[in-house]
């Protein structure tokens, strides 16, 4: 799996988690512009679903499979959910939400990478 | 005698509490199944553990998003549980390493997980206190103060 995609998922989720930390101090609800930058989240972990399940395919490494895109499931699918529940709550606790969503693909991530580097 | 509406208790600061317990749901319940499948005879009490915490974790969920008389009441045992749990499995697994030649959900306190299944159960008890008598005050809806007991 190419590192350029986890670290692009790492950049988006870090910018956005800032431009959240900041409005959440600021006591505002969700903006347009926090669901555009999750939207932009969600497009690179579509991405990162297609080109991880090309990878796993062609690779000659011991990766767990099921695990592998379990994984890039889940993470496709949090901002999706975060989004939905941020959408019921227009306060900062929306705000709040979808920083625990943003916060929860940079957890999975990771242990993302874990799962592909395993057989290393 | 805690009573509540259906609604208040998956709303406002619930509803990230909601996200968050389905978060670990998930994560536990994942895990779980990872490690029976893979080999449950290597480590039988660790992956209990991990089988029992994605259970607590299930339960804890589905109870605040129901809510409810019987939502709260289980949903409090749930998080009681939890508490205990990741406490004498957080310690055990520091004081008697040979039991978990693997690790679960709650290994040293959570430490996995940056520490939030620590965290979570108090966020869940400080809600379920908040919401006991059932009248949600306007500030848990703006959500300025989460754990202000609500007025008599």
């Amino acid at each position: 799996m190419s590192p350029w995609v986890y670290g692009a998922v790492l950049v988006l989720c870090a910018a956005a988690a800032v431009v959240l930390v900041v409005d959440l101090v600021r006591d505002r609800a969700a903006q347009d512009s926090h669901f555009v930058a999750l939207a932009a989240l969600e497009l690179v972990v579509l991405v990162q679903l297609v080109a991880g399940s090309v990878a796993l395919a062609r690779t000659d490494r011991d990766v767990d499979g099921v695990t592998f895109v379990g994984y890039l499931v889940t993470v496709a699918l949090v901002p999706v959910v975060g989004a939905f529940f941020s959408l019921a709550e227009r306060s900062r606790v929306g705000t709040t939400i979808l920083l625990l969503a943003v916060a929860t693909v940079a957890g999975l991530e990771v242990r993302l990478w874990d799962v592909w580097g395993a057989g290393d | 005698m805690p009573v509540t509406e259906p609604a208040e208790l998956s709303s406002g600061w619930g509803r990230a509490l909601v996200f968050t317990y389905g978060v670990f749901a998930v994560a536990a319940t994942g895990r779980s199944l990872v490690q029976l499948g893979a080999d449950a005879g290597r480590a039988p009490l660790a992956y209990s553990l991990s089988l029992f915490a994605a259970v607590v974790y299930l339960v804890a969920t589905t109870c605040l998003l129901l809510g409810g008389r019987t939502g709260w009441r289980l949903a409090a045992l749930a998080v009681t549980v939890e508490l205990v749990g990741v406490l004498s499995v957080g310690t055990l697994s520091l004081v008697a390493t040979d039991l978990f030649p693997d690790k679960t959900v709650w290994s040293h306190f959570g430490q996995g997980y940056g520490f939030l299944p620590l965290v979570l159960p108090f966020a869940g008890l400080a809600w379920l206190w908040h919401t006991r008598s059932g009248v949600l005050t306007d500030d848990a809806a703006t959500g300025t103060d989460h754990t202000a007991t609500p007025e008599p």
